[in-house]
């Protein structure tokens, strides 16, 4: 059987070619294109869609939005770029009415819940049996700019809240808007003052790594100007015999691209040419691992059972499998007994109504029988009053006839009477 | 809530120049530095390359893999030790070495399967090796499976496998068959001709024809196959192997000799010296190029993207496949074919 793998140093007398290997892997990766998804954080106004215009030179197509969004919606666009045979499919997720109702103690749930969305979708792409997880279209966010306003304060209440709840789903990068609009020493204040309420209430935001030699250097640097105090622009103005992205105002002209002017440069540094796969390995390395493991441990897996026996695949699955089963049987019979006790009551009534009905066809019908008999008395006593009167009339038409013959008689005789006392 | 409108537009960036990071030239955003940044991150973490070599005794499998690697990457061809049995069945060992070139780190493990064919009744001298196969793939779906998983999960999935068969000039033997027909569906097969100098260049090519057509009408995709190329550009790439190198009639040897002033490395013979790297000579340079320069990448990507998957598919259907989340079940019926 397969024995046990020693590892061992060699030495190689010639030259064998596998250095071409980081090549390989590259090459595999372009033709396929990249993914990159940046949420963009912050309220209305302060700047977002100008900020990704700026840095990525394009004009992303979209229309301001206003201040009169009931709740704060997601908008998610996707772009593909390209530069020299790199392909970049960018999707720039977009926080529309941030900030903008009275009570805003729901405001960050919207934007928990599309990352989580993200991360499910991903999730269950893993988890199905045929899966295709190479050509997956990955739509987590590698990237959270968080758009402080340029107070000159402190962080507002809302944004601490909203980044405790996405630190330890995101990368956060939190970045200062329209910073023209803050002196230079005003900033330095501000930039202090942000970085310390981070860490005194515990936030973590994206840390730039140092830990390979070719970055440490200017990741160091960097991260010394956290918060980036940026402005954007994609409108150019004549600067000497160049033109460069600018913003004019009446005292001067704020160039974007000028590092003594604001951070931008940074930014763009830091977000794209040095740390863009090092946000995206972050993301899945750490935060979807992170929800990867939440969500199956709340749906009840576990690595190991409370002996520290490591449970094998095949026993997890077949006890849910059969705890959903039996949870099926079990409502099952539920159903089953409900429904007999119902047709047991139906059929209770039923008879009840049955009963009672019998019953009443029974008064009816004495009813009847009385009523029939009283007609029937009637009648007879009707018949012998008719019965008298016919007796009464037969006898009365006698007497008539009786005494109409002897009063004929009678007014013959008084007739001859008269007769006989006229003449 | 949120409304996903996925329009891939192509919007082209301004065109690239040329120019260094610093530079504050208008136009260039910078989005190809990921591959430089890339390339950066994987040379940090190193790669994981695992081979196996299947062939009966006395093939020159080892003599060819330390030629491969140009180092003592197996110690049983240095040390010719006759004495040592051959094994009753066959055994799978695995050695794994560690070597740097040009600030690239490769972890090197060779699987070899001594008492392959060698026995009198061979039959189902396969089993043992499509078994370790997907023990490997069980370990890493194990790994992939748990709740809290390693950063990066070790890799010990065969990514290619040298069949070496033998140069009798006439066609495959039924145990190549065999063993070529059950594993090309679980692992990347490479066929091999071994000891390539017992052959003219008549017979090689006819043999090469012969073993070809063999392969074909038993229906063996032997890497790289067919159906996974991706694009145009590989489809012919790869024809071109398929139907011209493959497969690969090589030579072996780590002893280096003086030819034309030159040190190379050959098989001294009384009728001349072979040079192992002469393409004249033998295709071991073409498979050399083949395997490390060209699709070493591609032979590990096959294998995770594809073999993996199938077993990984195959495993999860036939433990009752529900996958853990209940509501998954209307979605498995759906993803299954």
């Amino acid at each position: 059987m397969a024995q046990s793998e020693e590892l061992r140093n060699l030495s190689l007398s010639g030259h064998v070619g596998f250095d071409s290997l980081p090549d390989q892997l590259v090459n595999k990766s372009t033709s396929q294109g990249f993914c990159f998804n940046i949420l963009c954080v912050g309220e209305t106004g302060i700047g977002k869609s100008t900020l990704m215009d700026t840095l990525f030179n394009t004009k992303f197509e979209s229309d301001p939005a206003t201040h009169n969004e009931p709740g704060v919606r997601l908008k998610a666009r996707s772009y593909e770029l390209q530069e020299s045979n790199v392909r970049l499919k960018l999707t720039i997720v977009d926080t529309v009415g941030f900030g903008d109702q009275i009570n805003k103690d729901d405001s960050y749930k919207p934007i928990v819940e599309y990352i989580d969305a993200q991360f499910e979708a991903y999730l269950q792409e893993e988890l199905k049996i045929k899966r295709s997880l190479f050509n997956y279209h990955d739509t987590r966010i590698h990237a959270c700019l968080y758009f402080i306003a340029p107070t000159g304060h402190s962080l507002k209440s809302l944004d601490l809240v909203t980044m405790k709840k996405l630190d330890s789903k995101v990368n956060i990068i939190p970045i200062i808007a329209k910073a023209d609009t803050i002196a230079k020493n005003e900033l330095h204040k501000f930039k202090s003052k942000i970085m310390s309420e981070l860490v005194s209430n515990g936030v973590q935001i994206y840390q730039f790594p140092t830990d390979e030699e070719t970055v440490a250097e200017i990741n160091a640097t960097m991260s010394v100007h956290l918060p980036f105090a940026v402005v954007g622009s994609t409108e150019e103005v004549k600067i000497g015999n160049k033109m460069a992205k600018a913003r004019q105002y009446p005292w001067g002209v704020v160039q974007v691209e000028n590092e003594s002017h604001c951070d931008f440069v940074k930014l763009r540094e830091m977000l794209i040419r040095v740390n863009m796969e090092d946000l995206r390995e972050q993301t899945h390395a750490r935060h979807y691992e992170l929800y990867r493991r939440c969500k199956l441990e709340e749906m009840g897996f576990k690595d190991t059972d409370p002996d520290s026996k490591p449970f094998s695949l095949q026993e997890t699955y077949e006890a849910k499998r059969n705890e959903f089963l039996g949870e099926l049987q079990k409502k099952e019979e539920e159903m089953r007994q409900m429904f007999v006790m119902r047709v047991k009551e139906k059929e209770a009534e039923l008879k009840e109504a049955e009963k009672e009905l019998h019953e009443k066809f029974d008064l009816l019908k004495r009813t009847h029988q009385e009523e029939k008999k009283k007609v029937e008395d009637k009648k007879k006593e009707l018949e012998e009053e008719v019965n008298n009167f016919q007796k009464k009339k037969a006898a009365a038409q006698l007497l008539q006839s009786q005494a109409q013959q002897s009063g004929a008689q009678q007014t013959k005789k008084d007739k001859d009477k008269k007769n006989a006392s006229f003449t | 809530m949120s409304e996903l409108v996925p329009e891939p537009r192509p919007k082209p960036a301004v065109p690239m120049k040329p120019v260094s990071i610093n530079s504050n030239l208008l136009g260039y955003v910078g989005i190809d530095t990921i591959i430089e940044q890339m390339r950066k991150k994987t040379m940090k973490t190193g790669f994981d390359f695992n081979i196996m070599v299947v062939g009966q005794s006395g093939l020159g499998k080892s003599t060819l893999v330390n030629t491969l690697f140009k180092s003592q990457v197996s110690r049983k061809a240095a040390s010719w030790n006759r004495e040592e049995k051959i094994p009753k069945t066959v055994e799978i060992k695995a050695i794994g070495h560690v070597i740097e070139e040009g600030g690239v780190k490769m972890k090197l493990t060779v699987i070899d399967t001594p008492g392959f064919g060698d026995q009198i009744n061979n039959e189902n001298c396969w089993e043992p090796i499509e078994k370790y196969i997907n023990e490997q793939y069980e370990k890493f779906l194990k790994e992939e499976v748990n709740i809290a998983r390693k950063k990066r999960i070790p890799d010990t999935r065969v990514h290619c496998c040298l069949y070496f068969i033998s140069p009798t000039g006439h066609s495959l033997r039924p145990l190549d068959l065999e063993f070529m027909k059950h594993l090309s569906k679980v692992v990347n097969i490479i066929p091999v001709i071994a000891k390539a100098d017992t052959m003219t260049l008549e017979e090689k090519s006819e043999f090469k024809q012969r073993v070809r057509k063999e392969l074909e009408v038993n229906g063996i995709e032997f890497y790289p196959q067919k159906e996974f190329d991706e694009d145009l550009e590989d489809k012919t790439e790869n024809d071109k192997i398929r139907q011209e190198s493959m497969p690969f009639a090589v030579v072996g040897s780590d002893k280096e000799y003086q030819v034309n002033g030159k040190r190379v490395l050959g098989r001294k013979t009384p009728w001349g010296i072979i040079e192992v790297e002469n393409l004249n000579h033998c295709e071991f340079a073409l498979l050399r190029d083949f395997v490390i320069r060209t699709h070493l990448q591609d032979l590990k990507e096959v294998t995770h993207n594809i073999h993996y998957e199938t077993y990984r598919a195959k495993r999860l259907n036939d433990n009752g496949g529900l996958p853990p989340v209940s509501v998954d079940t209307e979605e498995s019926h759906d993803s299954n074919p």
